[in-house]
């Protein structure tokens, strides 16, 4: 069973919402979809659902072309954003919904719904009409929907976007759990990149309606195919710079640091990604190389520092760990760890991939 | 800290004050003055107890007033929701057919009273009015001047197509804010439109509705400009409401008390319709 796109694309009058995009979803995968918001991700995802026809292109579902087929007849299942659940149905109802139109004996129903509903935490308030609820435990039930369907495919459309930071926190650690031991393929959106880190399984990063980079989201993320995935994959935003190398010797375009490089590539000018987390107030790795710069702004959020800075013309993000207490003005010096540097070529290539 | 004393901003209030005192409670308080009492001309006032009250209560015009009223209302409520549902769900929810649509069901809205029912009248004369010359040439014998059930057809004619634009109006905005993913999740469920439109479309319309529904009661109930001009209360009396039966009364036979006692009760009954309806919403959204 896999869900293939083949050169999928949509175009809505004179805008391309997708352009073409192939992509492969093996069973038993979760597989995050990445990117900021517009970037293409509900639309990819309707089209997956059949919710949505694709202008051209394909989508072949366990060996059968499915394009066109309508969404009733995918056995898929979706959770929004906005918490989705019927207004005057209990949570117990909510949740037997897709069964009871299907169909399904009601012994079954109840048994069904039951286990879904312990795995969820729902247990105590199946009676409840869902706006009784608090948000997350809406947005539980629109999960349990999903789940209680045993559907060949299910698509989380952002669905802790609108939970607030506990709730989240404590429902994006459950999630993986839930999926595994299913005979489906699941697709989850967000937009953020530690969403897809604590997830795990695929990540494709998407940007203004294109695919950028499919892969394990381990891959995906310390290997990045170029500087757009590496830019959608992090949060705080990547530090990029012009770098000219010779022989062993590198220096930033803009100022006098310099290291040197073990990176096997020919001479000539680079750009550099750094990963906020890889410039520090302290030394870290083997090979790391001081900067100085003025502070701009510091945000101390209890385990982390996150520092702005400036150095000559180029502004630069940092990522401590502890409260590294900075002044706005001062100056000071921080360490990059250049074994952490990414390289990319002047077409925006990754060259040290391995 | 000692607390400074100004009542100065009782001031403020005068102009409320006196507006309402104008608006309602003076008003109101002649009506209730007159309804205790007997008036003679040149001021001459003598006290009557509740004897009105009892005379309105008992009497058989009055409950044949109340009982056409009440049928009267019941049967617009009935075609006018529902229709007004029915169209709402039709319109186009973008492009450029919205303000088509919206501008088209506005229009009977803006018409004054009196001329939707001169208007109707002229519409629904047997010889010369569209409606009427029609009914009348493609065989039925249609005379809302002498026929009390032409009447009352004409009358709920009138009313449906003056009023049903503002249940659609008002539905069209519940349906409105009725988020698309709603409707996907119900897609992929597989529900059936009846489905949708009775588990998502109706429970989300609710508070609308509600509304919709207090309205058109209120309005319908009180009823006075369209049926005076187009039947005038007739044949006989068939389509004498409540209101034109109290304008009859009032100012027809200049019968001050009864008139003030019945304009009491036709007040009390409107506010606990009124007040039943809501409270009976208000039960069923606290349970839900």
């Amino acid at each position: 069973m896999s869900l293939e796109l083949k050169n999928v694309e949509k175009k809505v009058g004179i805008d391309t919402h997708i352009h073409p995009t192939s992509l492969k979803l093996e069973k038993n995968t979760i597989n995050v979809l990445l990117g900021s918001t517009l970037a293409g991700k509900t639309t990819l995802m309707q089209i997956m659902a059949g919710l949505d026809k694709p202008t051209s292109g394909e989508i072949w579902f366990d060996g059968k072309n499915v394009t066109g087929m309508k969404v009733q007849k995918r056995n898929c299942s979706m959770v929004y954003q906005q918490f989705i659940n019927y207004p005057n149905y209990t949570v117990y109802e909510n949740i037997a919904s897709p069964l009871t139109i299907t169909g399904v004996k009601d012994d079954e129903i109840k048994q069904r719904v039951g286990k879904v509903a312990e795995l969820l935490k729902l247990s105590a308030m199946l009676n409840k009409k869902p706006d009784e609820l608090s948000g997350g435990q809406q947005q539980r039930t629109a999960l349990a929907r999903a789940l209680v369907k045993d559907s060949d495919l299910i698509l989380l459309d952002e669905p802790l976007a609108n939970l607030d930071f506990k709730l989240r926190e404590e429902l994006r650690e459950e999630l993986p759990k839930l999926f595994e031991n299913r005979d489906c393929i699941v697709v989850y959106a967000t937009t953020e990149p530690s969403d897809a880190l604590m997830i795990g399984g695929n990540t494709a990063t998407l940007l203004e309606g294109k695919v950028i980079q499919y892969g394990k989201t381990l891959d995906v993320y310390n290997k990045p195919e170029n500087l757009i995935s590496a830019k959608v994959f992090s949060d705080p935003p990547m530090n990029i710079a012009e770098i000219t190398k010779s022989g062993d010797n590198c220096k930033f375009t803009d100022n006098n640091v310099q290291w040197k490089s073990s990176v096997k590539i020919k001479d000539g000018t680079y750009k550099i990604g750094i990963r906020p987390h890889n410039i520090t107030t302290y030394k870290e790795g083997n090979n790391s190389v001081e900067i100085n710069g003025k502070v701009q702004i510091s945000e101390l959020s209890g385990s982390e520092s996150l520092i702005h800075f400036t150095n000559g013309n180029l502004n630069w993000v940092s990522l401590s760990n502890g409260t590294q207490q900075k002044n706005v003005g001062e100056d000071t010096k921080l360490y990059m760890n250049t074994d952490e540097f990414l390289y990319f070529d002047q077409n925006n290539r990754l060259v040290n991939n391995g | 800290m000692n607390k400074t004393i100004n009542q100065k901003a009782w001031y403020f209030v005068i102009p409320v004050f006196v507006l309402v005192a104008f608006n309602a409670a003076i008003p109101l308080m002649t009506v209730v003055n007159y309804s205790f009492q007997e008036t003679f001309g040149n001021n001459v006032f003598a006290w009557e107890g509740t004897r009105w009250f009892k005379q309105i209560l008992l009497s058989e015009r009055f409950h044949a007033a109340l009982g056409r009223q009440f049928a009267f209302t019941f049967i617009i409520l009935l075609i006018q929701i529902p229709l007004g549902i029915a169209i709402a769900l039709t319109m186009p929810k973008k492009g450029w057919g919205v303000p088509v649509c919206l501008i088209l069901m506005s229009m009977p809205l803006l018409i004054p009273w009196n001329v939707v029912g001169a208007m109707w009248n002229i519409f629904a004369l047997p010889d010369i009015g569209f409606l009427g010359y029609t009914l009348n040439s493609v065989g039925f014998d249609y005379n809302f001047t002498q026929q009390p059930g032409d009447a009352w057809f004409t009358t709920i004619l009138m009313d449906v197509w003056h009023w049903t634009s503002l249940v659609v109006l008002l539905s069209y905005a519940g349906l409105n804010s009725i988020q698309p993913a709603y409707y996907q999740a119900a897609e992929i469920d597989g529900a059936s439109r009846w489905a949708t439109f009775r588990y998502i479309e109706l429970p989300k319309m609710k508070k609308v509705l509600t509304l919709a529904i207090l309205l058109r009661f209120m309005d319908s109930f009180m009823i006075y400009t369209e049926p005076f001009v187009l039947t005038g209360g007739g044949p006989g009396n068939t389509t004498a409401f409540l209101s034109i039966d109290l304008v009859k009364m009032a100012l027809g036979q200049f019968d001050l008390g009864p008139a003030a006692a019945m304009s009491l009760i036709y007040f009390f009954i409107v506010l606990l319709v009124c007040w039943v309806f809501y409270n009976l919403m208000m039960k069923n959204e606290a349970q839900s």
